[in-house]
C-alpha cells in the first residue's frame, strides 16, 4: 500500500507492506535511519519518534497508521552541523558511548523539555524510564538534560 | 493483509460486519509486538486511529464514559484521575511515556490479560463494557466481558466502543509489583476502594477479573479473602505461591493507605 506521511516538514510517499512498523518505513523507505531498531516491543525506546507531537515508540504504530500524518525524527531538530540544543547537551556532557540509544533519548529528552522547563530528577527519570542505555549508566545522560534545560 | 482505516464509527461498523476477523489495532502496543515477532498475521487489520467517536471520555447523570480510544496518558490527567484515581495510578504504571501515549483503555480490554493494568480499577467500580456492532448496543459488566486468558465475549461484528462506569468517590488506590517500576507486566495487580464496603479487585494472579468484597467491619481479615480468591500460575515472573502472598501483604498496605 502507498502511504504519504509528513517527515520533518516534508511529505514523503512511500510503499509499504500493510504489516510493517512505521520504523520499518522511515529506516527502510523513507531514508530515515536516526530511528533505531532494537527490540520492537517498546521496551528500548531507541525508534522514539514524535507522531503529531506526541513522543511514541515508531515499532509499535504500524506504517498505515502514520498515512497522513506528522512525524519527527531525530533527522528532523538541527539543521546541519547545527544541532538542537539537546543533541549539543549531550554532546558537551559526553552522555554518549556506543550512540545507538541516543536518538531515542535526544526525542525522549526534547518531549520532556517541551512539557517542563525546568524538570526535576525525579521528572527526568520518569521521563526517560521508556529509553534503555546499557553503556553509560545514565549520570551523563541526567547532566546533558539537566543542561540542556539551563540552556533555554 | 489489508489495512482498513475507516473514520467514522458508522463505518468501522460496517466494516467489521464484513469482516468478522479483522483484527482492531488502536494504539498498537500489544498488536504490533506480535507483527514485528511474526506471531500474527492476520488478514485484515481494522486501524480504529481515525474514528473520533472513539476518543475522549464524558459524563452525562453522573456516569462516566470513557471511550475505547482513551489513552493512559489520557487517564492521568487530573480531572478525569479526580473521578478514577486508582485508574489514574494504574495508568501511570503502564510501560513509559511512549507506551502511554499510545496503549488504550479498549485496548487493554480487548487484549484481556490478566495481567491488564486497567482491568483492576475499573473492576472496583463496577465498569460496564459497551461493545456495539450494526446490530446495536450492549452494556457487558467487566466481570463478566472478560472470559479467560486473553479471551472475551466480543462477537466478530463487534467493536468496543467505551467503558462505563459511575463514580463511587471511595477513597481507592493501585498498586503493583515488578522489578523496576518502569516497562513492567505486573507480577501481581491490585486495586482497593473503601466506600461502603471494601472492594478489592487483581490482576497477574487469576484468567479473569475477580471482585471481591466484604462489610467494613470485616478489614481485619480482608487480605485474607483477597488472597483467597486469587488463582495464579508459576510463570516466568512469579510462583504462584509468591503472588498469593504478594497480595496478602499489598491488601494489608492498601488498607493502611487508605486508613480503613
Amino acid at each position: 500500500m502507498r502511504i504519504s506521511i509528513r517527515v520533518n516538514q516534508a511529505d514523503h510517499e512511500a510503499d509499504c507492506w500493510e504489516g510493517e512498523s512505521l520504523l520499518y518505513a522511515l529506516r527502510e523507505k523513507l531514508g530515515f535511519p536516526g530511528s533505531k531498531n532494537a527490540c520492537e516491543q517498546g521496551e528500548c525506546g531507541s525508534c522514539s519518534v514524535l507522531l503529531d507531537g506526541t513522543l511514541v515508540c515508531a515499532c509499535l504504530v504500524l506504517a498505515a497508521q502514520a498515512d497522513g500524518h506528522d512525524v519527527t525524527t531525530v533527522e528532523g531538530l538541527g539543521d546541519g552541523d547545527d544541532l538542537h540544543r539537546v543533541q549539543q547537551a549531550f554532546v558537551d556532557a559526553g552522555a554518549v558511548q556506543c550512540g545507538f540509544c541516543t536518538p531515542g533519548l535526544v526525542m525522549a529528552t526534547v518531549d520532556l523539555l517541551a512539557h517542563s522547563a525546568a524538570p526535576s530528577d525525579d521528572e527526568i527519570r520518569e521521563a526517560l524510564s521508556g529509553n534503555l542505555c546499557r553503556c553509560t549508566g545514565y549520570a551523563k545522560i541526567f547532566d546533558a538534560v539537566r543542561a540542556a534545560a539551563e540552556a533555554r | 493483509m489489508e489495512v482498513l482505516s475507516p473514520h467514522s464509527l458508522d463505518e468501522a461498523l460496517r466494516l467489521k460486519s464484513e469482516h468478522p476477523d479483522a483484527l482492531p489495532i488502536q494504539g498498537g502496543t500489544d498488536v504490533m509486538v506480535a507483527f514485528n515477532f511474526d506471531r500474527s498475521r492476520p488478514e485484515v487489520v481494522l486501524n480504529l486511529n481515525e474514528v473520533p467517536e472513539l476518543t475522549g471520555w464524558s459524563r452525562s447523570n453522573g456516569e462516566l464514559r470513557l471511550g475505547a480510544g482513551l489513552t493512559y496518558a489520557d487517564a492521568m490527567r487530573a480531572e478525569l484521575a479526580s473521578l478514577v484515581p486508582a485508574l489514574a495510578e494504574a495508568s501511570r504504571t503502564v510501560g513509559s511515556p511512549q507506551i502511554r501515549n499510545r496503549g488504550t483503555i479498549g485496548g487493554n480490554l480487548g487484549t484481556s490479560s490478566p495481567a491488564g493494568d486497567a482491568l483492576p480499577p475499573l473492576a472496583i467500580e463496577s465498569a460496564e463494557v459497551e461493545c456495539v456492532s450494526v446490530r446495536g448496543v450492549r452494556r457487558v459488566p467487566l466481570l463478566e466481558f472478560v472470559t479467560g486468558v486473553k479471551r472475551n465475549v466480543l462477537a466478530g461484528d463487534e467493536l468496543i466502543a467505551a467503558v462505563c462506569l459511575q463514580p463511587s468517590h471511595a477513597p481507592q488506590t493501585f498498586m503493583k509489583i515488578g522489578p523496576r517500576n518502569a516497562m513492567v507486566i505486573a507480577v501481581v495487580s491490585l486495586a482497593v476502594s473503601v466506600g461502603d464496603e471494601l472492594r478489592a479487585s487483581f490482576g497477574s494472579a487469576a484468567p479473569r477479573p475477580v471482585l471481591v468484597t466484604a462489610p467494613r467491619s470485616d478489614a481485619g481479615t480482608f487480605a485474607e479473602a483477597v488472597a483467597a480468591a486469587a488463582a495464579p500460575i508459576d510463570d516466568v515472573r512469579g510462583t504462584s505461591r509468591y503472588r498469593v502472598h504478594a497480595l496478602r501483604v499489598l491488601t494489608e498496605r492498601a488498607l493502611d493507605r487508605l486508613a480503613a
